[in-house]
Parts: structure tokens; sequence; C-alpha cells
């Protein structure tokens, strides 16, 4: 997220204006604008951008943060099977007798990935299938509407187990897609309403009478003024697919070993956690941490962009 | 609203028809060979393999052996597992576990949810209310299986106050914690939800005009604002009635119940396919029946919604 220029002291007339199309008073109140001003003054998202961005980091550069808090060589033991926390390995060792802190940074990837690709996947879905279901009406609209009701009744970890069990030799990009296929329902509902309203506002009207093309009316019309609900759905459901994610790992049927992930570590867990607690603790604590920020990032940008809810 | 239901129940034959389809395919590519898959290792004799085969349609085209099931489940034969045994039973007997344990869940939601949501909304600004939407807040974000873990660790092996899996101390005992860990997701939404509604509807004119006149708060908070402010939480919670039936999966699995959850989780690793879309069939016909009545509930509670 860039940060807009400040709004400049107003009628400065002793300075000359470095850029001559900059507008003499204060940049005009934009609804994003607005929701940025908002959202800057709050601490809880700076907090959440934060965490985000530290895990981030963790899934960019796990290298930096194995070197930087453990004695991690990269090698495992078995003699040291689920010791606890010591100096020098905070997090203590897995099941294999690897160093945990290295194991748990390691498994941010999947989850941010995942997180990070199938809310651009199903946001990029619902929007076009929204758009044509929104735009044209009739049997277009009833056609996607059925399948958006087949896709809603479809409860999430059934159809994403029965999905992935037919196909075993499944990975990330894989997962991907049946989280898109199962999540796409809620956002193309928003987006069509949305289109709906708009597609009879004034301005497409007078851009119809001009000739505009359908395709024309949709993309530079339409689109613009009923994407923004659509996008603040689709941030708040980032946190949602990343514990889903990891449910499908932790179940067994998702992400399989050797690949590292919170969801399977979550697995691993669940056999030792009664003696050995650290097993649960540390994924849990990142993979709560993680959808936590995201969760209420994506409240404090719907508060931000709704103002009936001030 | 007689054509209401009717074009809502229309509209549910295509979803259901579809969604047991999807399900019945994809179980149908699943790879491998089910009858030689229960043998194990053993050979399974051409002769016995081809009569099992013929039996449960095996050899068919998918649509061929969808249109057999179908017509088998308008007769109300949810067909036969591999292992003989009617599928139909099976579904009976598992759903009994699943209804006792969504229903408990359902109930610590209403209640806990509503007076939580109740609690917060008349304090608020103050620590009760601090605390309430931290905690919810918490709760809506660590994933049920954590919940599920800790609750056993903690309430179960540690106090030792409840059992901490399986199903044999029967209701209520063995289900109040996996009721609990199911319901914690829709307990903290229905809490955050009754205090966003009270907190709004709390400003409306009426419920000044309800004080000016003299009502106690009791009345004024039950009697006026409570009832309009329940709308949207009523809507979630019958959509939920539908959704912790097919969240079960998960709490059965951590909790050791035996439930449809665990069943159809079963089956799809034994590939059953029929098993898996009766299972499927039923889920998806509760949750579309729990939409249809939470929207004509809607129209109940509020007068401004008409259905024609």
């Amino acid at each position: 997220m860039t940060s807009p220029h400040p709004p400049g002291p107003t009628g400065d007339l002793l300075l000359p204006a470095a850029d001559t199309d900059a507008p003499p008073q204060a940049p005009p109140a934009s609804l994003s604008r607005d929701a940025w001003q908002q959202l800057r003054a709050r601490p809880v998202v700076w907090a959440c951008l934060a965490v985000i961005a530290l895990i981030g980091l963790t899934a960019a550069a796990p290298g930096l943060f194995t070197a930087l808090f453990t004695d991690d060589d990269g090698r495992c033991e078995l003699a040291r099977s689920k010791l606890g926390p010591t100096t020098g390995h905070p997090f203590g060792y897995d099941l294999q007798g690897c160093d945990y802190l290295a194991q748990v940074v390691r498994g941010s990837r999947p989850s941010l990935l995942a997180g990070v690709a199938v809310t651009a996947g199903a946001l990029l879905v619902s929007v076009v299938l929204g758009l044509l279901a929104g735009f044209y009406g009739g049997w277009v609209d009833s056609l996607l509407s059925r399948a958006t009701e087949v896709a809603f009744g479809l409860p999430f970890v059934l159809g994403a187990t029965v999905i992935l069990v037919a196909f075993p030799r499944h990975g990330l990009g894989a997962m991907t897609l049946v989280l898109v296929a199962l999540g796409w329902s809620t956002m193309t509902r928003v987006m069509r309403s949305q289109v709906i309203a708009v597609k009879d506002a004034d301005y497409v009207r007078a851009a119809r009478m001009t000739g505009a093309r359908p395709s024309r009316l949709m993309l530079r019309h339409v689109l613009p003024n009923a994407v923004t609900p659509v996008v603040v759905v689709a941030m708040l459901n980032v946190g949602n697919v990343i514990s889903g994610e990891a449910t499908l790992d932790f179940l067994g049927v998702g992400l399989q070993y050797p690949a590292v992930s919170w969801g399977l570590q979550l697995n691993t867990a669940q056999s030792y956690f009664l003696d050995h607690p650290h097993l649960l603790a540390f994924p849990a604590l990142f993979l709560s941490a993680t959808v936590l920020s995201f969760i209420l990032l994506g409240d404090a940008v719907r508060d931000a962009y709704d103002p009936k809810l001030r | 609203m007689g054509r209401f239901v009717v074009r809502r129940l229309l509209h549910a034959i295509p979803v259901l028809l579809a969604t047991t389809f999807l399900i019945y395919a994809l179980v149908f590519v699943l790879p491998g060979d089910p009858i030689q898959g229960l043998a194990g290792d053993r050979p399974v004799p051409p002769s016995v393999l081809a009569e099992l085969h013929r039996r449960y349609h095996l050899d068919d085209p998918l649509v061929v052996q969808y249109a057999k099931y179908l017509g088998g489940l308008f007769t109300g034969d949810f067909g036969t597992t591999f292992r003989g045994q009617p599928v139909g039973d099976v579904i009976a007997q598992r759903w009994q576990v699943t209804v006792r344990l969504g229903l408990t869940a359902w109930f610590f939601e209403v209640v806990l949810g509503i007076a939580l949501g109740v609690w917060a909304g008349l304090r608020k600004g103050r620590w009760a209310d601090h605390l309430i939407l931290g905690a919810t807040t918490v709760v809506i974000a660590v994933p049920v299986y954590i919940v599920g873990y800790l609750a056993q660790l903690v309430l179960g092996v540690r106090l030792g106050w409840f059992p901490v899996s399986g199903g044999e101390a029967g209701w209520p005992a063995a289900y109040v914690l996996p009721g609990l860990v199911l319901a914690s997701f829709g307990l903290a939404y229905v809490a955050r939800l009754t205090r966003a509604s009270l907190v709004e509807n709390l400003r409306a004119d009426y419920v000044r005009t309800a004080d000016a006149k003299g009502l106690s708060r009791l009345r004024v908070v039950i009697g006026h604002t409570l009832r309009n402010s329940l709308i949207p939480v009523v809507t979630f919670l019958g959509v939920e009635l539908g959704s912790l039936m097919a969240g079960a999966i998960v709490t059965e699995y951590i909790f050791n119940l035996p439930g449809i959850g665990q069943q159809v989780f079963q089956s799809i690793q034994l590939r059953e396919g029929p098993t898996v879309v009766g299972i499927t069939t039923a889920l998806v016909l509760v949750f579309v029946l729990a939409n249809l009545a939470v929207d004509l509930l809607y129209g109940l509670l509020d007068p401004r919604i008409r259905h024609d």
C-alpha cells in the first residue's frame, strides 16, 4: 500500500508548485482517499500490517530468520525428537528432530501463497461472472445464478476433501484451484448485485446513447463503479482462505509430506500435543496471528469503505 | 407466500441434482478399483470381480450409473455400501450423533451468543464490551481445531471436567465440549452481530419514545429493541443450523465422535461412492431447507419484507 501525498498546506503562495498540474487546493476527497485517511489513524491497522509484513518476510526469506534466531545447521537428529525449547533452539525440535523454529518459519510460505493466490483467483472469477450476470441478465444471469447456488450449497470441507482425494498427486497449485472453485460464489453474488445497482445509472445510459459497445460500457463505466465492495469482501476473505488451506493440510487431504506447512505441523502435533505442547503451540500461534491480522485488516477496510458503519 | 415457497423449492431441485452429480462424478474419477481396494493385496477372482462390478453398476458409464442411482433415490433407496449395508441405515445411525452435536452447538450459539452480544451492547465502550469484542475476534480468527485441542488439553485433560473424546458417555456429557468447540466460531459471530445490531437500534427514535414514556429499562431493551435487533441474528442462526451439520467433520474428527462427518471422511478414503453421495445429498438438503426457512422467517419477523 503506497501512501498518497499528505494534504499539503492550502493557499501556500510563497513556494511555486513543483509540478504544474498539481491542483492548488487540497486533493479532492474521493472515497479511497477518505478511507485511507480513516485507516491511517487506527493503530490496529498498523499492527496488522506489521504482522503481515513480518510473516511475508518469513515467507520470502526464511533463511534470514533461521540465521538470526536459532543455531539451526539444517541437520535433523532423531535423538532430539520432540525435545522442548532450549537456548539456541527457542522453539525446540519437531518429530524428526529438526529445529522447530526453522520448520515453522518455512511453513509460512504455502499459507501466504494460498491466501493471496486463491483470493486473486476468486476475485477475478467473481468479477467476470458477476459482471456478465448482472449486465446481461436474462438466461446468462439465470445460468450463472444457478451455478453460484451449487457452489454455495457445497459444504467447504466436504467438497474440498472429495476433490482433493480424487486427484491424489496435487501440489499447492491444484489446491489453489480447488479453493478458488469453492470460494467464488459469495463474491460473485456481491458483484452481481452491485452491477445491477449500477447498470441503469444515468452515466451508463448516457454512454450507451452515445453508441458505446457493451464491452466498453462494462469495462469503463460499470466495472470501476461496482468493484469496490467485492474487493473489500475479498480482503476479508484472505484470512479465511489461509485458515481453510491449513484445515485441509491438517485433515491430511491437503499438502502432503515432505511439504512444510503449518497445517501439516498441526497434523503431526495432534498425536503428541498432550506431552509436547510446544509442537502445537508454535504453528498454532503463527497461523492464528496471520489469520487474525488479515481478518482485522479486512474489517478495518470494510468499516472505512462503508460510511453507514461509522 | 405459497408461490414463493414453491418457487424456492423448484430452485432447490437443480441445485441438488448438480451438487450430487458433481460429487458422484468426482468419486467416479477416483483412481483404482474400489472392489480390489477392499480386498487389499490379495487378488480377487475375475468372476467375483465381474459379479460385484455388475451388482454395483461399476462398468456402466458415469451418466448411466448416476441415473440408476437417482432412480433408486426416488424410491427411497440410497444404495448399499460395498460391505452390503444399506446406505440409508448407515446415514440413519450416524445422523443421530451429528444432529445431537449440531443442536448442542446451536443451543450454545443461541443462548451464549445472544447473551454475550446483549451484554456487550448495553455496556458499549466499557471494559465488558471491549473484552467481549476482543475475545470474539480472537475466537473467529483461531482455526476450530486449535480451539478443539486447547479445550481438550485444558478442560478435558488438565481440569478433567469433560470426557476428552469419544461418544460413550452419551448426551450431554460427551457432547458439551465438542458442542462448544463447534459453536465457537458461530457463537463469536452471533455475539458481534447482536451487539452491533443492538447498539444501532438503541439510538432509534422508537427506543427514545419508549424511554420517554417511562417504560422500565428491561421492557425497553427486551420488548422493543431486542425484537428488532434479532432479525439479522435469526438469519445467521438459520443458515448456521445447516452449516453446523456439514461443518461438524472437523469437530467429529478431533473428538472421535462417530457422526456423519466422520463417516463421510472414511467413505471418501474408501471410495464408497453411494455413501459419499448419499450423505452429501442429505447435508445439502438440510442446508437448502434451512436457507428456505430463514427466508420465510424473515418475512414474519420484519413485516416490511413481503414475498409475492
